[in-house]
């Protein structure tokens, strides 16, 4: 297999990553300095993020049986880096306030987002592999970076246990199937799913192990166990960081390659499908009545997303890949801006993740307030937001396949969700039960929650331009 | 370009009062006012200029691109009945600012962001005929007025506000998934997205399916009307709003439910709205008994109108199902009267408890001695409520009654009763409220000019609504005509 020069271009913005986290750490062997680490990955990011430009006109490529580099892709890379981006923002401060070493923050982070374009631009169950450990491996240390905390600790511990327990499941699948059609690339997969005579009782396991694996890294109920304590546990911007860009780009891996393989709609993982996403909504939405910490609401909460994410994956007509595409945007942009502003009013100490540390808010920080109400009533999906385009298109996808219960249960579940946003949203409005305004809040971080909000609101009121672009993916 | 006007004034003011609180307490006030005046002053200029003779639909129209992929317009329409919603919500707003002149002191900005927003909602539910945008605003008039409930309410107000936000929302979404469903049968007959109302008038369905999509539809609107089984929202959050908040509440909000039953449950689903009659009428009828006996029991002054509500409200429901001229009319009579008389009352139960500090019956009395013209008020938007003929109520539900008795002479017998129980609820709130012996040795200010003042407006509005209803009549008649003619059977 001979790997060109077009090859080398359509890869640029995978290239730059792994370069960026390089320079990253021969900077940290000339010089320690958070500010220089954070500086160096930030441009890193851009760059990557610059050079999707360039790979542009190669599309669609694919660049040894590996990887696919198509719209689909790097569009997916566009959301990994810019949301990276906005961690970098979000991190500087938060770590900024405890005084250790940082700098490795940032190469694992940048490995992370290597290993998530892996992941979004994959096309065989080696690069699927070789992406979801980079992935993994990175957050290993991000999760448990405080490691004079205890709960970093016990979260990085427990992240580590329940990775390499999906990890297996999904090796296990990928050898069933690998076993009943000889290969591991995607499209010779689908072209053999198509044409009866296969082997149901090989293929079907092995699908439902590579589902039991996804659903573990999506935090799918019933493999939800993990994730309130890691979300609990790891260092907010870290929280954010899980949340988003590693569930993000296994979902975006997870669409692909059930869309291009159609093994989704095969009768029984249909079910699985259906019942998974049920159980995600209900039991993310009701376990999270049940919190007083704000990270772990947050953590039930974006297991119910996910499992609204299902009910559009599950649609799977026209609109199914525009209302997945587009609620992934939202629940990134909400789910960091949720996160950040936690980070944001954390000290070095620990998070401000209890409710009580959010009583009274409004009075003593207005606009900080305002900002994490947008981002709850966007998680709830109410106008105005970008949350409510984006739940929109999922009911809209939902009901364009007729799938009458799962959205009727979608709405239901969203329905139980209001109560625990409200009971944020009542704290931060409640008089104030403590005088102290809290840390100051860093440039940077302000810089990135002003773009949240502002796409938050722009997409809000003009999904249009997001819409047009993400109906314009295709698979390579 | 006036209609557009009318959303984006609100929404741009409610920004710059509250940027501007920071400085100037007054300016905030001032400026909300003049938002809301200005848009009363475009809605009547609106009025003043129609035909009502017009052969169109709208009186007037606005139409821009929003989201062509999904076939999403923000369009917005006026008629005869939006219109003049339009111009009750823009009054009721500016009384409700001047009402709260004195009784808001926290957070002054973000309550006036509040107050223009809801608004702005409110007009835009008024406006729009693309579902997309009409829900759009149906969600948007929910949050601030949340706030409104939750920051600046009495004593149970986060109760209230959860219980208003959570009732409504959820409702919504079933009336989210109806729209859903009604654009996808559109599609499937017709190959075009679209959620234009004009286009989905008439979709071709299977009766079930518009069963199902009616009820989404009503179960959204009978929650904000509210009829009886979904009313329980109601008595806590006017209960604990703020005045201004209740003044919105029940003159405008409930209004949009009634709105959204005769603007798109029986145009778009005309056969499963007759099937359903019957239990809609007979919901109406028991809110009605319900509310006026409920409202009898009460010794929370602001409850008690509350329950009220809920009695003048089964009326508009029972109007609105009985489904002839006469009925029809005299919902949207109802309507209009219902938010002056209920708003004024509110206005005046909030001005005695920022004076006496309780709502409750029992501590009052002999208030007559001490504030003649407050009582006086009182008695007259009392003698309103109750349908004293010559009040605008009373021309509205006379008509309801005309219109029900034509169709089903028990209804209407019963629903009669209802406007006795109105008597005794009326009267007993004046007796024991303000007349009798002051036992409490209240002395307190009486109305200040500001407040005569909006009572004042409220009572001639109410006096030329039931002693010369023509004009306002005239105005909404062309539109309830299209509605009594898509009944099933006509």
């Amino acid at each position: 297999m001979n790997v060109t020069e077009q090859d080398f271009i359509a890869l640029l913005p995978l290239l730059i990553l792994a370069a960026t986290a390089i320079a990253v750490m021969l900077g940290v062997a000339v010089r320690r300095s958070h500010a220089l680490s954070a500086s160096i990955a930030f441009a890193g990011l851009v760059i990557s993020f610059g050079s999707i430009w360039i790979a542009a006109p190669e599309l669609p490529r694919q660049v040894t049986p590996l990887l696919i580099l198509d719209r689909y892709a790097l569009f997916y890379i566009a959301l990994l880096t810019v949301s990276s981006m906005v961690f970098i923002l979000l991190a500087h401060g938060y770590f900024e306030k405890s005084d250790d070493d940082h700098d490795e923050m940032y190469i694992l982070m940048l490995v992370a987002t290597l290993g998530g374009a892996v992941l979004v631009s994959s096309s065989h169950f080696a690069s699927l592999f070789l992406g979801l450990e980079l992935l993994s491996v990175a957050l290993y240390g991000m999760i448990a970076y405080p490691r004079r905390r205890p709960l970093p600790l016990e979260a990085g511990i427990k992240y580590l246990v329940l990775a390499a327990v999906s990890a297996a499941f999904l090796l296990f699948g990928m050898a069933l199937v690998y076993g009943a059609f000889g290969t591991m690339r995607f499209d010779e997969i689908a072209a053999q799913l198509s044409r009866p005579g296969f082997d149901r009782w090989l293929v079907l396991p092995g699908m439902a192990l590579i589902i039991t694996g996804f659903g573990f890294k999506l935090a799918l109920a019933p493999f939800h166990i993990w994730t309130p304590d890691v979300y609990e546990g790891a260092p907010a911007p870290v929280t954010a960081y899980v949340a988003t860009v590693s569930k993000g780009a296994m979902f975006a891996l997870l669409l692909r390659y059930f869309y291009k393989t159609g093994g989704h709609q095969q009768a029984p993982l249909f079910v699985v499908f259906s019942v998974i996403a049920i159980a995600s909504m209900f039991a993310g939405n009701i376990l999270a009545l049940l919190q007083d910490n704000v990270k772990r609401i947050l953590a039930y909460s974006s297991i119910a997303h996910l499992g609204y994410l299902l009910v559009a994956f599950q649609a799977s007509g026209d609109l199914a890949p525009m209302a997945v595409g587009f609620y992934l945007v939202s629940y990134f942009v909400t789910t960091l801006g949720a996160f950040g502003i936690v980070a944001v009013l954390s000290d070095g100490g620990r998070d401000a993740d209890l409710l009580d540390d959010y009583r009274g808010l409004f009075w003593r920080r207005p606009v900080v307030a305002a900002v994490f109400t947008a981002m709850l009533f966007s998680l709830a999906g109410i106008p105005v937001t970008v949350g409510f385009v984006g739940k929109f298109y999922l009911v809209a996808a939902g009901a364009s396949a007729g799938l009458w219960s799962l959205v009727v249960i979608l709405v239901v579940t969203s329905g139980i969700g209001l109560f625990y946003y409200l009971r944020i949203v009542v704290a931060i409005y409640s008089e104030a039960s403590q005088a102290k305004a809290g840390p100051v809040i860093g440039a940077p971080a302000v810089a990135a929650l002003i773009f949240l909000t502002a796409a938050l609101v722009y997409l809000g009121l003009f999904p249009q331009p997001l819409l047009a672009l993400i109906r314009g993916l295709t698979f390579g | 370009m006036i209609l557009l006007c009318l959303i984006v004034i609100p929404l741009i003011a409610g920004g710059l009062a509250w940027a501007v609180a920071r400085w100037s307490v007054a300016a905030c006030r001032w400026i909300t006012l003049l938002a809301v005046t200005a848009d009363l002053i475009l809605a009547l200029v609106l009025w003043g200029s129609h035909s009502p003779a017009g052969s169109g639909t709208w009186l007037a129209e606005a139409d821009w691109e929003w989201i062509p992929q999904a076939g999403i317009r923000f369009h917005l329409a006026v008629d005869g009945l939006s219109l003049l919603l339009l111009m009750l919500t823009f009054f009721l707003g500016v009384l409700s600012v001047l009402a709260s002149w004195r009784e808001i002191t926290e957070a002054v900005g973000f309550f006036h962001f509040n107050l223009l927003w809801i608004l702005a909602g409110i007009a835009g539910v008024f406006l729009a005929v693309d579902l997309f945008l009409f829900y759009f605003a149906w969600e948007l008039m929910l949050v601030p007025m949340y706030f409104l409930i939750a920051i600046w309410g009495h004593e149970n107000r986060v109760y209230a506000a959860v219980k208003f936000f959570i009732f409504t929302q959820l409702s919504g979404l079933l009336m989210l998934v109806a729209i859903l469903a009604l654009v996808f049968t559109h599609h499937s007959a017709t190959g075009a997205y679209s959620f234009e109302y004009g286009d989905l008038l008439g979709t071709a369905m299977s009766s079930v399916a518009e069963m199902w999509m009616m009820l989404g539809f009503f179960v959204a609107f009978a929650v904000k009307l509210p009829a009886i089984v979904l009313h329980t929202w109601l008595p806590d959050a006017h209960t604990e709003a703020p005045t201004a908040g209740s003044v919105i509440l029940a003159g405008l909000l409930l209004k949009t439910g009634a709105y959204g039953m005769l603007r798109f449950v029986l145009p778009l689903f005309p056969h499963a709205s007759a099937t359903f009659a019957p239990v809609a009428m007979i919901l109406g009828v028991a809110g009605i008994l319900y509310g006026a006996l409920l409202a009898f029991g009460q010794t929370d002054l602001k409850r008690l109108v509350a329950y009220t509500s809920v009695s003048h409200l089964g009326f508009v429901l029972l109007g609105i199902f009985v489904w002839n001229p006469l009925a029809l009319q005299g919902a949207v009579m109802t309507m209009i009267c219902h938010g002056i008389s209920t708003g004024a009352l509110f206005i005046l139960v909030g001005a005695l408890q920022d004076r006496i500090h309780t709502r409750e019956m029992d501590r009052m009395g002999g208030i007559w001695s001490t504030a003649p013209r407050l009582s006086g008020a009182a008695l007259f938007f009392a003698l309103a409520s109750l349908g004293l003929p010559g009040l605008g109520d009373f021309v509205g539900e006379f008509l309801v009654l005309l219109g029900a008795y034509q169709q089903s002479i028990v209804i209407a017998a019963l629903a009669a009763i209802g406007v006795l129980f109105a008597t005794f609820y009326a009267l007993q709130f004046v007796q024991r409220a303000f007349q009798g012996p002051n036992t409490f040795n209240w002395r307190i200010p009486d109305l200040v000019p500001r407040e005569g003042l909006v009572m004042a407006v409220m009572i001639i509005a109410l006096l030329w609504l039931g002693l010369y209803p023509r004009p306002v009549l005239n105005t909404f008649e062309p539109v309830m005509t299209r509605i009594e003619q898509m009944a099933p059977g006509r």
